[in-house]
């Protein structure tokens, strides 16, 4: 069988990456359109950047944004790589299956029922809604896509090295802290640039979720694009799309060259006699 | 078991010459075990993975645990290292109760069958981190570590992550590192299971050496017979989580007390048959398998008419294609079935008159491009009286 | 063997390596395990240390507590008061809805619990044709992402190995970035004088623009775009791990490479296909941005309803109770995708 592409693959190909990328690529021309009009192109221009650097509320937006986004992140990579240590490596102990459960379920849970039952709670509880509620919403979906993530890498690797540092006469604790952490470390970053890309995406758990006076940029998008394309939200779009694509580009050319050197290396060890 | 071993021991000295002095703490009474098993049994859920063994294990010793994958070993030595515990009985490690030991406070060391290297440090740094966890000063870590990279030779690779190693290197690494803390007792999982096979047989004699250098008792887990028996000063023989035998490799091999061991130590050909009559230290066992008579070895007195087999090694046969005058006794009439040429054996595959397959090895001593023997070939297999062993199980 | 008659390692071995060990073992005391042993010597900590193991948090039951408590508290707890506020009735009141449980006179505790509101989401056909247009439309969207996304997966899988993974970060990166962004990107293409209709109507295909926007047709285009990723991915993943020699024989046994895809490549990529739907099938069902923003006002996706019951009509047991049948019918798909998962974990293991 020929590898190897057939016009036939190519063209799927091109049709499939063009259904991807055209929408995006012509948001990001548009953002640079002197026009306000989004379908005539009238010159380039940087103005709608300008616009939107001035626009305070939806600057304000974007930082409660990032706030939230930092900080659910990294609580939900915390408890999220415990929850991936404790399903990986503790075995069984009493209400484990409830604990799976409790992990797997948010990632299938439509959006609207997680919001929807937090705030009923937060209401419940009379807990004032705002950055806080939004926070520890965001960190409970988010850790278990981080108990998730670091689950997997941890089931991949031997755990004979764990036992090793301990009968080299590590106490488990340190164990973890030593051997464990800085091997799974890549999966833990990879969990946390999930999670904060998932939380400055959410619209639908923030809408229900946050309070006056914190409003994320998401809410502010959708509110806006209700009242019809506007350059400006190209331009705010732009500058997500550029900064998310960016980082996510790096690191895994990053960790795709690390991971090729590593095999190189790995060839030569073992063609050396 | 320990009594098969006494046993063997007893017969095997009766033809050594007794001025020689022999390393056999386990014979003298006055020894103290280094490591006592006792009545230990390991439960996994129903699964019975080590089922009520006891087993001493003497300073200095290099004991092996041989058997087929499942059989318990590994259970067992991770019972000495501490990741499992007990589900019933002890174990004492110089006479002191292991139970509540957790593995980081055991002065016993593991070496990993996967190696188990830590990814994200280099050579000096994996071996450096056991003493470090005892905080050993500074300058002496770095001498012990120099000693044992020394010891095993990675002196131009001290520097290199594990990834950055071949296979031999990376075993290299795991033995130093289990090491350098100079344990009470070293415990090693299929060491060897990953090289391959000349690499295998030089590293071999290279724990061997090491062994003897520190003095440290070595327990290894195998499923090599032939490893076991290149290194070993004792080997327990594990079958369903039971210790089948435990003995030195030459009495396992000349004395086994099962067809199991028999089987799984070499090779060897069974024969079933009954006791006839006990004459003298002997038996006549009548096996119409062998088509004949069998004068056995020196073996314990059995009921005449009790179910026996008797197992003889291949290379103890003798092959002829002239009839011996006695045919009634320890002889075995049959037809060539098969050859295989390897070299320095030449193993024949003998159909004998009862239908029965056995085997043969002749060593090839002369150059001999034309086989005197060949294919359906009627031959005659004799052979001595003590090469006959009686099995009872 | 390797005891020669007169081993030099007879006997105990020399006191050196004794006294280093012991000395290290003292060492340890140093630790983490130290710090707790003179802790200990302090009664508040110690009273602290043995109720902790009374009720069995050690070490490891503090690891388990930390997140396990974090789920109770934000995960469950909130959807057994869902449950709750589904069996209550609205009230003009903060918060609006009555309570399940009152204190009444004497100490005792009444419960009313009501049914209406499932009984009403029976009653007026907005709620069941809500939930039938969402299967459906998540049904069709299924399809159609299966049908763009396998060509796809099939010829990256085929690709040049040194490809594949530039090819498979083409397909993550979308995932990565804004899932509001990348429907809002939809809006200027598909509304009537936007770009699609403008470069129609530029190539003279058609005279009047097309109304796509605000139809299911736009959300089906949305959903697709959105989760194609979730497609491409098992099926590549199945499709990149199949044995080509599979082919090679079919076609040494007297199979044309068109036949030999249809009974060779296809079902060999079954789990993959599965895999594929449930994971667009599943979220779709429940999608609301996407039925907002590109759907028309006859668009009717339970998302949707649910968000509008809520946001609009304030009436939060209701909204709960859509909730909880949301889920309901939620649970079958979800329940048939983890068997599905775990069996073929088990025949991989």
């Amino acid at each position: 069988m020929k590898q190897g592409l057939t016009w036939f693959n190519l063209g799927s190909l091109a049709i499939g990456f063009l259904f991807l990328y055209l929408p995006i690529a012509l948001l990001v021309i548009y953002s640079f359109n002197e026009s306000r009009l989004v379908t005539v192109w009238a010159g380039f221009s940087t103005k709608w950047y300008g616009e939107m650097l001035r626009n305070e509320s939806l600057m304000n937006a974007a930082w409660v944004t990032l706030k939230v986004a930092f900080f659910a992140s990294t609580i939900a990579t915390v408890l999220g790589t415990l929850s991936g240590l404790i399903m990986a490596r503790f075995g069984a102990f009493r209400g484990r299956t409830l604990f799976s459960g409790m992990i797997y379920a948010p990632l299938v849970m439509p959006e609207v029922i997680t919001g929807l039952s937090l705030l009923l709670m937060f209401v419940a509880i009379s807990l004032d809604r705002g950055m806080v509620t939004v926070t520890i919403a965001h960190t409970t979906f988010a850790m278990c896509y981080v108990a998730v993530v670091v689950q997997s890498r941890l089931v991949s690797f031997d755990r004979s090295i764990e036992e090793a540092a301990m009968d080299l006469g590590c106490p488990p604790g340190q164990t973890f802290l030593k051997i464990t952490l800085p091997v799974i470390a890549p999966a833990v970053v990879a969990g946390w640039l999930l999670s904060f890309t998932l939380s400055l995406d959410d619209l639908v758990i923030a809408s229900f979720t946050t309070g006056p006076g914190a409003t994320t940029l998401p809410m502010k998008i959708y509110s806006q694009v209700r009242l019809g394309v506007t350059p400006e939200i190209n331009a705010v779009c732009t500058i997500l799309v550029g900064l998310v694509a960016t980082g996510v580009l790096a690191a895994s050319i990053v960790t795709r060259r690390q991971e090729l050197r590593r095999e190189q290396e790995e060839r030569e060890a073992l063609a050396a006699p | 078991m320990s009594d098969a071993g006494a046993a063997g021991g007893a017969a095997r000295s009766a033809t050594a010459p007794a001025a020689r002095q022999r390393w056999e703490p386990w014979n003298d009474p006055s020894q103290r075990p280094h490591v006592e098993i006792v009545d230990v049994t390991k439960r996994f859920g129903d699964f019975v993975a080590v089922n009520n063994i006891s087993l001493d294990i003497f300073q200095g010793e290099f004991f092996s645990l041989l058997g087929p994958s499942g059989c318990g070993k590994t259970t067992l030595l991770r019972m000495l290292a501490g990741f499992e515990l007990p589900s019933e009985g002890q174990i004492l490690l110089e006479g002191e109760d292991m139970s509540g030991v957790p593995p980081y406070e055991r002065p016993v060391n593991m070496m990993f069958q996967s190696y188990a290297l830590f990814p994200h440090m280099n050579v000096e740094k994996n071996i450096a981190f056991g003493l470090k966890q005892d905080r050993v000063p500074k300058p002496e870590i770095e001498r012990r570590v120099a000693e044992v990279i020394e010891m095993v030779q990675l002196g131009p690779f001290a520097r290199r992550k594990p990834h950055q190693l071949s296979g031999g290197q990376r075993q290299r690494v795991a033995l130093a590192r289990s090491l350098v803390k100079k344990p009470k007792m070293l415990l090693l999982d299929e060491p060897l299971g990953a090289l391959d096979k000349n690499l295998r047989t030089q590293t071999q004699f290279e724990l061997m050496n090491i062994q003897e250098e520190t003095g440290i008792t070595f327990v290894i887990v195998t499923h090599d017979q032939e490893e076991a028996m290149t290194v070993s000063s004792r080997i327990a023989v594990m079958d369903h989580g039971k210790i089948v035998q435990v003995s030195t490799p030459a009495e396992l091999y000349e004395y086994p007390d099962s067809r199991y061991v028999a089987d799984f130590i070499g090779e060897v050909n069974i024969l079933e048959g009954h006791v006839e009559a006990r004459e003298g230290d002997h038996h006549l066992v009548q096996s119409s398998e062998a088509g004949c008579t069998v004068r056995t070895g020196p073996s314990g007195e059995e009921p005449a008419g009790r179910q026996v087999w008797i197992a003889i090694r291949p290379e103890k046969l003798q092959i002829s294609l002239e009839a011996p005058d006695d045919q009634s006794t320890n002889c075995m009439a049959g037809e060539v079935w098969d050859i295989g040429y390897l070299g320095n054996l030449s193993i024949y595959h003998v159909k004998l008159d009862s239908g029965k397959m056995v085997t043969a090895t002749q060593a090839n001593m002369a150059r001999l491009i034309e086989r005197p023997i060949t294919w359906e070939d009627r031959v005659y297999l004799t052979w001595a009286p003590d090469a006959a062993v009686v099995l009872l199980s | 063997m390797s005891k020669p008659e007169d081993s030099p390692s007879q006997g105990t071995p020399s006191q050196g390596p004794k006294v280093a060990y012991m000395s290290g073992r003292d060492a340890t005391a140093g630790g983490l395990a130290g710090v707790h042993q003179r802790l200990l010597l302090i009664p508040p900590y110690r009273l602290l240390a043995a109720l902790l193991r009374r009720i069995g948090l050690t070490g490891h039951g503090l690891v388990i507590a930390v997140p396990y408590l974090w789920l109770l508290a934000f995960f469950l707890a909130p959807f057994l008061i869902v449950l709750k506020i589904s069996f209550a009735e609205v009230i003009i009141a903060q918060p609006p809805y009555t309570p399940l449980f009152e204190f009444v006179e004497d100490g005792f505790i009444s419960i009313k619990a009501s049914l209406e509101n499932y009984l009403f989401l029976l009653e007026d056909s907005l709620y069941w044709k809500s939930y039938l247009s969402s299967l459906r439309i998540a049904l069709i969207s299924t399809a159609l992402a299966l049908l763009l996304g396998y060509p796809i997966a099939y010829a990256m899988a085929r690709a040049p190995k040194r490809w594949r993974f530039a090819l498979l970060m083409m397909v993550i990166l979308p995932f990565w970035t804004s899932f509001l962004i990348r429907v809002y990107a939809w809006i200027g293409i598909l509304k009537k004088e936007g770009l699609l209709n403008l470069a129609l109507i530029e190539l003279g295909l058609i005279s009047e623009p097309l109304t796509i926007l605000n139809t299911d047709i736009a959300v089906f285009i949305g959903i697709v775009y959105s989760y194609l990723p979730f497609m491409v991915l098992p099926l590549y993943a199945n499709l990149e791990k199949m044995d080509l020699s599979l082919l090679e024989a079919a076609a040494d046994l007297g199979c044309r490479p068109a036949k030999a895809f249809w009974v060779i490549t296809v079902p060999q990529s079954i789990p993959g296909i599965i895999a594929g739907c449930f994971l667009v099938f599943i979220p779709a069902v429940g999608e609301f941005v996407i039925p907002d923003l590109l759907g028309g006002s006859e668009t009717l996706m339970i998302g949707k309803t649910l968000w509008s019951e809520f946001f609009n009509n304030r009436d939060w047991p209701l909204s709960s109770a859509v909730a909880v049948v949301l889920l309901l019918v939620l649970v079958i798909p979800i329940v048939l995708f983890q068997r599905m998962q775990e069996r073929s974990a088990q025949a991989g293991g």
